[in-house]
């Protein structure tokens, strides 16, 4: 079956991108968040984000302002989401906010519907075991920005249905996204590899080895990559990296995940990267 | 400033590029993107400049590499797009 009308919980920076992702492929999104202010934040994100699609993305449609705001729906009320066929969510990377929205989500949503856990670390076994239907719940873990990134890891819990996994490759069949499947165990793949990457970039940084510009030139065009580590870093958010490095550590207790001490004190003086307009880099056309 | 006068579009265009790359003698039909020098992003800021800068509003049909590939495309774009804009803001003013 084809999905018509997807939630997405958290409109923040990946939150936003799946909703502007849904809406350059037809699909109706109800966006839900804290409040009215996240949601203008998200609006904002979004159109612009919608807007400037057809500049990368060959054959993305030209939605004017108006055509892309009547394929979502903004709330705050979960309660809202009764109508969607597939859920998305992206709130903070923290189980003690998660959690009891897995609880309320399995109460209020038809027992049909899959939740789709957009985490960068916490295991999706835990998260299945919130809920009464551990098989419906899936890991998906979108990169940004989420609608040029044509490939998404996604991880199967241990109770995860092949039904499941089904429903999501039709979702991402209609997003024109791959799925590459992988196992559940905190950080999966992706981020267990790359957060200690960036981590002990910031540590070369602190220690005063080289300068921003020069660790992410070394792996730029020394190694080929697309982006350095600080870069990436700033991208995805330093509060947000210093959290899922967190988590990691309390996961398995290996000092190599211990979050550096300069990431902590940036994100305690307001400098998350990209998202807050400084990081590593300074960033004077952000949304912030 | 003088919409009508490519060479001062060019120059204008060509100072703001210049703020976000470091590059000697760029040719005005050099494609900005296909050398690598500047990413997607930039295309986002040099959209928003040129709406901030020339006072028009770039719709969806117009939001299309072709028109941003280059210093001359980017220059002939604003001109169409003034000559688009002027008309209706005289009606305006009278």
């Amino acid at each position: 079956m084809n999905f018509k009308t997807v939630g997405v919980i958290g409109a923040g920076t990946i939150g936003s991108g799946v909703v502007a992702d849904l809406v350059l492929h037809g699909i109706h999104a109800v966006a839900v968040d804290l409040s009215q202010q996240s949601l203008e934040r998200a609006r904002a994100v979004i159109l612009k984000t919608v807007r400037f699609a057809p500049l990368f993305i060959k054959g993305a449609p030209k939605l004017s302002r108006d055509e892309a705001l009547a394929r979502i729906t903004f709330t705050t009320r979960l309660g809202d989401l009764c109508g969607c066929e597939f859920i998305v969510e992206n709130v903070t990377e923290d189980w003690t906010v998660k959690k009891p929205i897995y609880e309320r989500l399995d109460r209020i949503m038809p027992a049909t519907v899959c939740f789709g856990a957009n985490t960068s670390c916490i295991s999706i076994t835990r998260i299945g075991s919130a809920t009464r239907r551990p098989d419906k719940v899936i890991g998906m873990h979108f990169m940004n920005p989420v609608h040029m990134m044509p490939t998404v890891e996604v991880i199967r819990g241990e109770l995860t249905s092949a039904e499941t996994l089904a429903a999501l490759n039709q979702l991402f069949a209609q997003l024109k996204k791959d799925a590459i499947v992988v196992g559940d165990l905190p950080g999966f793949v992706s981020n267990r590899i790359s957060h200690v990457f960036m981590n002990e970039a910031a540590f070369v940084f602190q220690d005063g080895l080289a300068t921003a510009t020069q660790i992410d030139a070394i792996f730029k065009k020394c190694f080929g990559h697309k982006m350095g580590p600080l870069e990436t870093a700033d991208l995805i958010g330093l509060d947000t990296v210093m959290r899922s490095l967190d988590v990691l550590y309390d996961s398995f207790h290996d000092p190599k995940f211990r979050c550096c001490p300069l990431l902590r004190k940036m994100v305690d003086t307001g400098l998350c990267g990209r998202k807050s307009g400084r990081g590593f880099y300074a960033y004077p056309d952000s949304e912030s | 400033m003088n919409t009508n006068d490519p060479n001062q579009v060019k120059e204008i265009v060509r100072n703001f590029i210049n703020q976000s790359i470091n590059i000697d003698a760029l040719g005005d039909d050099e494609n900005l993107f296909e050398t690598g020098l500047i990413n997607s992003l930039f295309a986002v800021q040099l959209t928003t400049f040129l709406e901030r800068k020339f006072g028009f509003e770039i719709s969806p049909e117009d939001l299309d590499i072709q028109n941003l590939k280059s210093i001359n495309a980017t220059a002939a774009f604003v001109a169409r797009k003034s000559a688009a804009t002027a008309p209706q803001m005289a009606g305006k003013k009278g």
